[in-house]
């Protein structure tokens, strides 16, 4: 589970540096010297692509088709920020295969996540549906508006409710097989425990995220 | 034997995580039948075989999370003790 390492204080509040955050702190700098080395052999591109040039550009052409599929034209703006979304959420996911503690297994980073879709859904609708957003908190009648901001502020919650409780059941599972079984036990026959909630269940939740994040958004969106 | 108060109420949590462990009934059913429709529907049209699978995956991880909220209420119940 999430283990204090370093406590400090910020007007009488004590607060913690967990192992949450030195997990992701760690993801973070993977990400950034991946990225370095990916700026780096692009600069020399080549007409014809050696290995490493060839799978970043298979990687980037299968997210930005993903994206652009599900949200239209307009979507190319976001292409950046979902595919930034997916590759940390799929590293924090399958980053228990690597003793590092999910930081997805967390709920303040999920709720950060969910939030900033939250604040993109609403700009969006600002921005483009302009009378019908406001229009649609009334919808149908006046009597729903309490109803209606119910059902917005839930899209968030539950968005981060279900990456958070998803990734927080593989981990614990996990831990409990490990502090439970006897030794025999710990060897060979979690592996699939490990393939199916830290792999599988970790990149099926991260794709989920992803494309509810850009249905929602793209629900916003003006008709063509 | 003695039962303080303190006792009782971890009890209870313990058996109200397990009632709360309820709520994986209904997304089973719910995945199992998400499940059939796919099989049916690549029975019918094997060429959308990875559509079909797309949308069968996204729509049970979206029905898994009523379990998981349930999930949920026995690991707070069972970790973080509310009442006690």
């Amino acid at each position: 589970m999430i283990e204090g390492l370093i406590s400090y204080k910020i007007g009488g509040q004590t607060l913690w540096i967990t192992t949450t955050h030195v997990s992701q702190l760690i993801i973070t700098i993977v990400l950034i010297i991946v990225a370095f080395a990916v700026r780096n052999r692009m600069k020399k591109a080549e007409e014809v692509p050696g290995t490493f040039q060839c799978l970043c550009e298979a990687v980037v052409e299968m997210l930005d088709s993903m994206v652009i599929t599900n949200m239209g034209k307009r979507g190319r703006k976001y292409c950046n920020y979902i595919i930034t979304l997916f590759i940390f959420v799929l590293l924090s996911n399958i980053g228990g295969i690597f003793g590092l503690r999910s930081p997805t297994a967390d709920y303040g980073v999920t709720l950060m996540l969910a939030l900033v879709t939250f604040m993109m859904i609403h700009y969006n609708g600002i921005r483009y549906q302009k009378k019908e957003y406001w229009k649609g908190y009334l919808d149908p009648f006046p009597v729903f508006l309490p109803v209606n901001i119910i059902s917005e502020v839930a899209t968030p919650v539950s968005l981060s409710l279900r990456l958070f409780a998803n990734m927080v059941s593989g981990t614990l599972i996990m831990a409990l097989w490990y502090a439970l079984m006897p030794l025999l036990f710990r060897f060979v026959i979690p592996a699939a425990l490990n393939v199916y909630f830290d792999l599988f269940s970790g990149a099926i939740q991260t794709y989920v995220f992803c494309m509810l994040t850009m249905i929602f958004v793209s629900q916003r969106f003006p008709e063509e | 034997m003695n039962i303080s108060g303190q006792d009782l109420i971890y009890a209870c949590s313990a058996i109200g995580a397990g009632i709360a462990l309820i709520a994986g009934v209904g997304p089973g059913i719910g995945q199992g039948y998400a499940a059939g429709k796919g099989a049916e529907a690549v029975g019918r049209n094997p060429g959308a075989k990875g559509d079909v699978m797309t949308t069968m995956l996204l729509g049970q991880a979206v029905a898994e999370t009523t379990g998981l909220y349930g999930l949920l209420v026995a690991i707070i119940l069972m970790f973080v003790h509310p009442f006690g």
